[in-house]
């Protein structure tokens, strides 16, 4: 039975013709850390508040343990939120605000405090306990959001976006520590970001919306290595997979005059499609320089230390445009050098609607 | 040479910031004068006060004796504060859950709201006078205390509900939500996170309210005859219509200003704080 799941759930608002959250069915499994992932206003932030219960569900419905909460209020879900600028009760202590939830529910003054301990013991928090919100950095306070959250042993926790106020590095590492802690406490959560690399390297699955649709989800690595849409493609990854338009010629699709090998099995898919305009993707670690290939002139070369991206111009099609090769991290490649790229990898391929043409 | 220390703009001009200053100190003491004067008066003599305004007298309580000797005195300041007291407690009463309705959980029509209470204010209070006089006749309640208080808390509600409403309006709508998802009731939401946040606004509404209630004059004169008697209409007791007893008119006005003054001074931390609330995230 899956902790959490929704049921062509649907949101629009008043006045809108144009759904904010548009069907959407997904269910997410006990213990499980299920990323919803997209762009600004993909509609990840609603969805995460129908679940809350901060947002109400005009169509479908939406099931919490098994029980239908599509009606009910937040107080009734045993659910705790983590929000992006944490919403700390300002007036009260980092003891109270953790407290809160309890005292609500009258749980004893005794008990109360001995989970409200617990909690800043696991979050390192141990010595703020009488401090305000207000004399906390922004990582002490997202600690303490979360362990408002702990204490209450909820059913599911939701998160959204709680990283975005942080500093790089700080970001880099609460992330570790939130995965960790999932892992550790077992919880089911639903975490929401517009941060792809956030999501691939916290999610055990990940959800990937687009104007209130879901488009994919599945695992990081199946997302990264088999999106099913070209929205998808592009969405995930970092530096984004090179897309180009090609049309077909004879059977083949060219960039530049250079056949494009395709994965097993998508030749005799595309024999089988009536569309002449294709979208073919190509991930920068996926190309490299060599002597024969498409032939393009480097712009850009940005040198990581680990390694370099170069930027290069490619005609194609009577225009220019730009892939991105991924090369080795002290790269001779110089801007103005004249480069051939091949291919070196997979490739994938995509319909004029978007979606992607499969092998087989 | 080290330059003065003038804020660049002024092309570090002394005289322009010097004239600048001593306007600004001019004007200042302009629009304090007329109070300084009346509390120096309740000091003076009859014969000084009449005269040209001066420091140089010899200071005397002989006003103050008089004026605290009437019987009104103690009665115009029991039933002013009782009746102030009364009215702001109910406004505030009242306002706290309208402005929730307006702020928080919004009908659709708040400004339409808004808008209705605020225009109760444009009817000026002597157009009403004579509906007002019928109706408290009928209900028996002209010169009482409760008629004063009905009215007042009339008249300050749409100021308290205007002023509240902003100051709730301010409250991070994810605080509430917050305290939802921690299982807080409705009642328990205003009172642990919507309350302690709008203090300082509830203090500076209170404090308006208690200000014009105090000195609201043209409705206690027109309700009462004898037993509800107000501190405005007691001030006015020390006058003649000539403009004799002067001195005791600046006693009796400095008596009247004081309780007022008082409780601002005493509030003037919070206030602030409520006042500029608005402009801190």
């Amino acid at each position: 039975m899956a902790e959490v799941t929704f049921e062509e759930a649907t949101r629009t608002y008043a006045g809108s013709e144009i759904p904010a959250v548009n069907k959407l069915s997904l269910e997410i499994a006990h213990g499980e850390l299920l990323v919803l992932v997209g762009p600004s206003g993909s509609g990840k932030s609603t969805a995460l508040r129908m679940l809350a219960g901060l947002e109400p569900v005009n169509e479908g419905s939406i099931y919490i343990g098994g029980k239908d909460v599509t009606l009910a209020p937040p107080q009734d879900r045993d659910i705790a939120m983590v929000f992006q600028n944490y919403a700390l009760y300002p007036g009260m202590t980092v003891a109270a605000n953790m407290g809160f939830a309890l005292k609500q529910q009258k749980v004893p003054k005794e008990e109360r405090m001995a989970r409200v301990q617990e909690a800043a013991r696991i979050l390192d928090l141990e010595e703020y306990l009488e401090r305000k919100p207000k004399n906390l950095s922004g990582g002490q306070r997202q600690r303490v959001a979360m362990g408002r959250a702990i204490v209450r042993s909820p059913q599911v926790f939701l998160m959204d976006e709680p990283l975005s106020n942080l500093d790089a590095k700080l970001r880099v590492q609460t992330r570790t520590e939130l995965a960790d802690l999932q892992a550790n406490l077992g919880v089911t959560m639903v975490y929401v970001t517009h941060d792809q690399i956030e999501a691939m390297t916290m999610g055990h699955r990940v959800a990937v919306l687009r104007d209130g649709k879901l488009q994919q989800v599945a695992k990081p690595s199946e997302l990264y290595s088999s999106p099913v849409n070209r929205f998808v493609a592009g969405f995930i990854g970092s530096p984004a997979m090179n897309l180009i338009d090609c049309e077909r010629v004879g059977g083949d699709l060219h960039i530049d005059n250079v056949v494009v090998p395709l994965a097993d099995g998508v030749e005799s898919s595309l024999a089988n499609m009536s569309d002449e305009t294709f979208t073919v993707g190509v991930r920068p670690e996926h190309l490299e320089f060599g002597q024969e290939g498409i032939a393009g002139e480097v712009v850009v070369v940005e040198e990581l230390g680990s390694e370099s991206f170069v930027h290069v111009h490619v005609k194609h099609q009577g225009e220019t445009l730009t892939v991105v090769v991924r090369d080795e991290g002290e790269t001779s490649t110089q801007r103005g050098d004249n480069v051939k790229i091949a291919v070196a990898g997979k490739t994938h391929v995509f319909g004029a609607d978007g979606a992607r043409v499969q092998g087989g | 040479m080290k330059r003065p220390d003038v804020a660049p703009g002024n092309g570090g001009n002394r005289l322009v910031s010097l004239a600048l200053t001593l306007l600004t100190w001019f004007l200042g003491l302009l629009f304090i004068f007329p109070v300084v004067w009346m509390v120096l008066n309740g000091f003076k003599t009859e014969a000084a006060a009449n005269g040209t305004p001066t420091l140089d007298f010899s200071p005397t309580t002989e006003q103050y004796s008089e004026v605290t000797d009437k019987v009104l005195f103690g009665e115009a300041f029991t039933n002013s504060f009782f009746i102030v007291l009364i009215s702001t407690v109910f406004v505030m009463i009242l306002a706290v859950p309208a402005a929730y309705a307006l702020a928080i959980k919004p009908i659709e029509k708040w400004r339409d709201v808004l808008f209705f209470f605020i225009s109760t204010k444009f009817l000026p209070i002597v157009g009403a006078i004579l509906p007002l006089y019928v109706i408290a006749d009928w209900l028996d309640l002209v010169g009482t205390r409760t008629v004063l208080i009905i009215l007042y808390t009339a008249m300050n509600l749409p100021l308290a509900v205007w002023m509240l409403r902003s100051f709730f309006a301010e409250v991070p709508r994810e605080l509430i939500e917050a305290s939802q998802m921690d299982g807080a009731s409705l009642r328990g939401q205003i009172v642990s996170v919507i309350l302690p946040i709008v203090a300082p606004g509830l203090a500076a509404t209170a404090l308006l309210c208690v200000i014009f209630a105090w000195n609201e004059f043209f409705l206690a004169v027109q309700l009462n005859f004898a037993d509800a008697k107000t501190v405005p209409q007691f001030v006015r007791t020390n006058v003649n219509d000539r403009g004799d007893f002067i001195a005791k008119l600046s006693a009796a006005s400095t008596l009247a200003i004081l309780p007022v003054v008082i409780a601002g001074w005493a509030a003037q931390k919070r206030m602030i704080r409520g006042l500029a609330m608005g402009a801190i995230k």
